[in-house]
């Protein structure tokens, strides 16, 4: 059922004129490379407070409270390019073996950030301006440069077809990763 | 575009040992940009952070000189990758980048960026706090200027 609404998507008008585009893909494309730097950059800012190894003398709520509201601007701006990039080829992304790892990735890093704000942020200020910050949040920040640079990695890789469907053999952990619909070969 | 002669120079670059490597194996490139990527972040937070403030937004219960002073070793980490991770890349595809238009726009402004990072904001933060006039241009010509060199460099790919 989804494949054949992702196969419907990408046949739509928009869809196909987005990817068949000479500039516009390549923007939508550049806008979500560029913003990582805001995104993930200011995230990464952030978690190396949370960490304990950087910015001794600057109060971990200085960046949770005026740095973040940017990090979110970032990610909106992220998502939406990631959207438009998704609906350009719907099929394709959704068998790709690293689009999955990032999307899970990209789930269990929105699941540390839930923790942390629903949890460790809670009791801020009794290590607000600790050299150190208690070991939760240590290890959320720990989490986090670790997820989102594996979410880069894998969205970079997204764009090599090492795996593809059409490509075949894969390995079986491969067809079955990706979800590839493989024609049984007779024995 | 530089005069056609430094070819020799980029048919050199690429016939390289590393350039050669880089180019033979199926994994090398695609691994290295994704490494360059994530330096990239660490080095755009480390610059953003400082900029924002500059313009007046941001970690604004903070000293833009102390931002950027607390900053300085991870900003430095990011392009020291940045620059080697990028030397490798551009080895294995000297030629193509010799007739690529982007990559002398990122050659001519990543040297401009440089210098006006650490030497023309840097030393005015560091020394001291700027105006709110002045801290806005430089936190405004800093965003500019690295926004071309990586949007320039995300371009070397699409030609």
């Amino acid at each position: 059922m989804i494949q054949s609404f992702l196969e419907w998507l990408g046949s739509t008008h928009w869809s196909v004129t987005l990817v068949e585009s000479y500039y516009v893909w390549p923007l939508v494309e550049s806008t979500h490379v560029v913003t990582l730097a805001l995104f993930v950059g200011t995230a990464i800012m952030m978690d190396l407070r949370l960490i304990g190894i950087a910015f001794p003398g600057v109060p971990a709520s200085s960046f949770i409270d005026r740095l973040l509201p940017w990090t979110r601007v970032g990610f909106g701006v992220m998502v939406a390019s990631g959207l438009l990039l998704f609906y350009s080829s719907p099929l394709r992304y959704y068998n790709n073996l690293f689009f999955r790892i990032k999307f899970a990735m990209l789930l269990i890093g929105g699941l540390n950030i839930w923790l942390f704000h629903s949890r460790i942020h809670k009791s801020i200020q009794t290590w607000d301006d600790a050299l150190t910050p208690p070991r939760a949040a240590r290890l959320a920040g720990i989490f986090s440069i670790a997820l989102w640079t594996g979410v880069v990695f894998s969205g970079r890789l997204v764009a090599y077809n090492w795996f593809e469907c059409d490509i075949q053999p894969q390995p079986e952990w491969v067809n079955w990763a990706a979800g590839c619909q493989v024609e049984e070969v007779a024995p | 575009m530089p005069p056609e002669s430094w070819i020799v120079f980029f048919e050199w670059c690429e016939a390289t040992a590393l350039g050669t490597a880089v180019r033979n194996s199926m994994y090398a490139f695609p691994l290295i940009e994704a490494t360059h990527l994530v330096a990239l972040c660490v080095m755009g937070g480390a610059l953003i952070m400082v900029d924002l403030r500059l313009l007046g937004v941001g970690m604004t219960d903070q000293e833009a000189g102390k931002l950027a002073r607390l900053v300085r070793p991870w900003l430095v980490g990011a392009i020291v990758v940045m620059l080697s991770t990028g030397v490798l890349l551009f080895l294995s595809e000297a030629i193509k980048c010799f007739y690529n238009t982007s990559f002398w726009v990122k050659m001519m402004t990543l040297p401009m960026a440089l210098t006006f990072t650490f030497i023309v904001r840097d030393r005015q933060i560091m020394n001291g706090v700027p105006s709110r006039m002045r801290g806005r241009m430089l936190g405004s010509t800093s965003l500019v200027l690295w926004f071309v060199v990586a949007a320039a460099g995300r371009w070397i790919g699409y030609s």
